[in-house]
């Protein structure tokens, strides 16, 4: 039975599976034939030169699991009834405060902005991930494709050797579905920030013979090809071609390629290093990246965890931002911090915070996005919202239009049209640059 | 001729005797060394005097976040405060409108305990910047920082001669340091019961929740929470790590006979021969009493809410009970 994306075009018949497993079937000895470091084959690769040149728009989202608490980060409202035992400071822009527990970040602020006045109207983390995520309201027997998938299908060039959608999380589970759109825009997960897998040479196929494979794969798809040749066939090929160009591009998902100053800047936790890692992938025009943080579900002692949490997220995340705008990035790079909610203003009695998503902020800022913003309000203990209500579909019309996505069109899969965002919802215009 | 006998604390008997309603969630209280007063923290940034006499309270300004760190020199003049804003504050105790006569910035980030040496004259505090400091009570200047600790330091307390200082860490390593022998260090032990790195939300949780000298010296008890199953939903039990203090051995795990969650608050050893320890956490409040020679405790008493923090009269009749639900309750152990 064919797929609903069976449109006979190219990169809907270039499946994630067929990607990978030409993947495994590659070889190092090609990478190793093209160019001798990672740094002159991606400039020498005329799509990844064509992509950073042309000032290609990126995006990274930072996804902090469980539903960090508002209060201990985007929007304290200290000594009050729910505000916790944290203090507010300021910011490098006037008049905007954060938590105490975000000292980094807070130097930063000038290049972000906040959104204080999410009302999602849900408190379960699956429906949460994947309506903040996909920009929709889930409804059972309904898949909406992954903000990664949406981003790789929509900026990522045509021969781009890299995957557009990659998740850097910790060991776990879960990934970006790309529903309708097919699954070459599916996330392509580094787990624990290791390479993806299937893209190094198995160890008992030497050199040679994965040479010779290869060469014997090309003379007889090149043989049918010259008489049966269908966007079948080219789609397979270029399936191949594409995993080889992975394979010589390996070393793109090694972040211990990266400075030794830069690795003990970042920090040694995981964390801090997948986001030195999300910056080479962002820095070799990957469009898409998406870095877990776990975990913020604090029911119990909610003020130490986010000690522990946020004091792991702050150094690193600050550095991030600081070297994506150091290094003249951070104007094509859209830069998100999310959660599947926040946490509710009342402490329970075990000092923790339980789900809430009634009244809850996220962070934005870089590529078309008003850089200082501050948009909308709780109310003085956080209870609610009170000006400028929106929701995951505004963000997520919000998200793509600052990329210069036309939220509003439509994807054409397979002759079906497919509304790329929720036509109920628009995005904040006030945030867009 | 009349009788002096002392009756002996009988734990089926506890009793409330009465309860203040504050604004605000409890977060501690401690007695004042003649039990004129128990002074509270709560989630209010304020330190409270409740006089149970009068049935009134006054308010302590200095801190800019919660109070859990206090104690009262041995003499009743000073109470000290210590901060989640890293402040260490003098107070004259009994002052009518008390105002701070010293506040030192002691710690980056919480004060999590304080305790003063039984001379009177040195404050030990601890905190999350993995430190312990030493204070002159009297001017309020800095004596030694003591460095040692790889996690946030969670409690610190004086043996009863004051020729020793503990602490405890988040991750249960628990030290001395030697006051008449220039602070010397010692590792006592790894409470491996009171710590888990949750591998599922990758976080560590556990650490010294309360920690108690027997009066002679002969036992150190550290409590907290152990057998963590979920510690972002606080699925544990509490536990009391009880130490041979002259050996300087783990001896016995205090545990509760029935899994309520919870964590131990607090934790004293009453001179009628039995520890006591507070629970508070998802399994409500309870008092537990230990011989010491058992794992389990041989009675436990449902409060009315869960505990925060407690603290004995310096008589040993009455306990303060710091409550979740913004109550201070005394209850009676022995009449």
């Amino acid at each position: 039975m064919k797929c609903m994306y069976s449109c006979q075009s190219a990169e809907h018949l270039s499946s994630r599976r067929s990607f990978l497993s030409g993947m495994a079937a590659g070889s190092m000895g090609v990478a190793a034939s093209l160019s001798p470091g990672l740094g002159g084959l991606l400039t020498a690769n005329p799509v990844i030169a064509a992509q950073l040149k042309s000032g290609s728009k990126r995006i990274l989202n930072v996804f902090l699991h469980g539903g960090v608490s508002q209060l201990e980060s985007w929007d304290p409202k200290p000594n009050t009834d729910t505000g916790g035992p944290f203090r507010a400071i300021p910011t490098s822009v006037p008049g905007i405060h954060i938590s105490e527990l975000l000292p980094h970040t807070a130097k930063q602020m000038h290049r972000l902005s906040l959104i204080r006045s999410l009302n999602t109207k849900n408190g379960d983390h699956g429906r949460g991930q994947i309506e903040m995520t996909t920009g929709r309201k889930r409804i059972p027997g309904t898949d909406y494709p992954h903000l990664g998938a949406v981003v790789a299908k929509s900026l990522t060039p045509e021969n781009f050797p890299l995957p557009g959608h990659i998740l850097i999380r910790g060991a776990g589970s879960g990934s970006g579905s790309a529903a309708y759109l097919g699954p070459k825009y599916s996330s392509v997960v580094m787990n624990e920030g290791k390479p993806p897998e299937y893209t190094a040479r198995p160890a008992t196929l030497t050199v040679e013979d994965d040479q010779r494979r290869n060469a014997f794969r090309s003379k007889v798809n090149d043989r049918f090809a010259s008489r049966r040749r269908t966007a079948d066939t080219d789609s397979y090929t270029y399936s191949y071609d594409q995993a080889l160009d992975l394979l010589a591009a390996r070393d793109v998902f090694d972040v211990t390629r990266e400075p030794k100053s830069d690795q003990e800047r970042y920090g040694v936790s995981e964390f801090g290093q997948h986001c030195l890692l999300a910056r080479r992938l962002l820095e070799k025009g990957v469009p898409f990246v998406q870095v877990n943080h776990s975990n913020y579900d604090t029911h119990h002692e909610n003020f130490d965890f986010h000690i522990e949490q946020l004091g792991e997220f702050d150094l690193p995340f600050a550095c991030l931002v600081a070297d994506l705008a150091d290094r003249g990035m951070l104007e094509d790079t859209l830069i998100c911090v999310m959660s599947e909610f926040g946490r509710t203003p009342k402490i329970n009695s075990r000092y923790g915070r339980d789900h809430w998503g009634t009244a809850w902020s996220v962070l934005l800022g870089g590529a078309g996005i008003q850089p200082g913003a501050l948009i909308g309000k709780t109310n003085d203990n956080g209870t609610e919202v009170v000006d400028r209500e929106v929701d995951h579909g505004h963000l997520f019309h919000t998200i793509l239009q600052a990329v210069g996505v036309d939220s509003t069109g439509e994807f054409d899969v397979g002759g079906r049209k497919y509304p790329i965002a929720d036509p109920a919802k628009s995005s904040i215009k006030e945030l867009i640059a | 001729m009349t009788s002096t006998a002392a009756t002996e604390a009988e734990p089926e008997k506890v009793q409330l005797d009465s309860e203040y309603k504050h604004a605000r969630p409890l977060t501690s209280c401690i007695w004042d060394s003649q039990s004129r007063y128990v002074f509270f923290g709560a989630e209010d940034n304020l330190v409270h005097r409740y006089d149970p006499k009068e049935k009134s309270s006054t308010s302590f300004t200095v801190h800019d976040s919660w109070v859990r760190a206090m104690a009262v020199t041995p003499n009743g003049e000073l109470l000290l405060t210590g901060g989640y804003d890293g402040r260490l504050a003098w107070w004259l105790a009994a002052a009518e409108k008390p105002e701070a006569i010293r506040v030192v910035d002691a710690h980056q980030g919480w004060i999590r305990a304080l305790s003063i040496s039984p001379d009177g004259a040195t404050i030990a505090t601890c905190g999350n910047d993995r430190l312990v400091k030493l204070w002159n009570a009297n001017d309020g200047k800095p004596i030694r920082e003591l460095k040692g600790h790889e996690s946030h330091v969670y409690n610190v307390g004086f043996s009863p001669d004051g020729k020793t200082l503990v602490s405890c860490d988040l991750k249960g390593f628990l030290k001395s340091w030697d006051m008449s022998n220039d602070l010397a260090a010692r590792d006592i032990a790894k409470i491996e019961a009171l710590h888990k790195y949750d591998t599922t939300f990758r976080a560590d949780i556990g650490g010294a929740r309360c920690i108690g000298f027997r009066p002679d010296g002969t036992q150190l008890a550290i409590g907290g929470m152990t057998n963590v199953t979920n510690a972002f939903a606080g699925v544990g039990e509490i536990a009391v790590g009880l130490f041979d203090w002259n050996q300087g051995k783990l001896i016995q795990l205090l545990e509760a006979k029935e899994k309520i969650r919870g964590v131990a608050w607090g934790v004293a050893f009453h001179p009628d021969g039995f520890w006591m320890a507070l629970a508070g956490g998802g399994g409500g409040g309870w008092l537990y009493y230990w011989k010491g020679d058992t794992d389990n405790e041989f009675y436990k008493f449902k409060l009315k809410n869960e505990g925060r923090g407690m603290s004995l009269t310096s008589d040993n009749n009455r306990l303060a009970v710091a409550h979740a639900d913004s109550h201070l309750r005394i209850y009676r152990i022995k009449s």
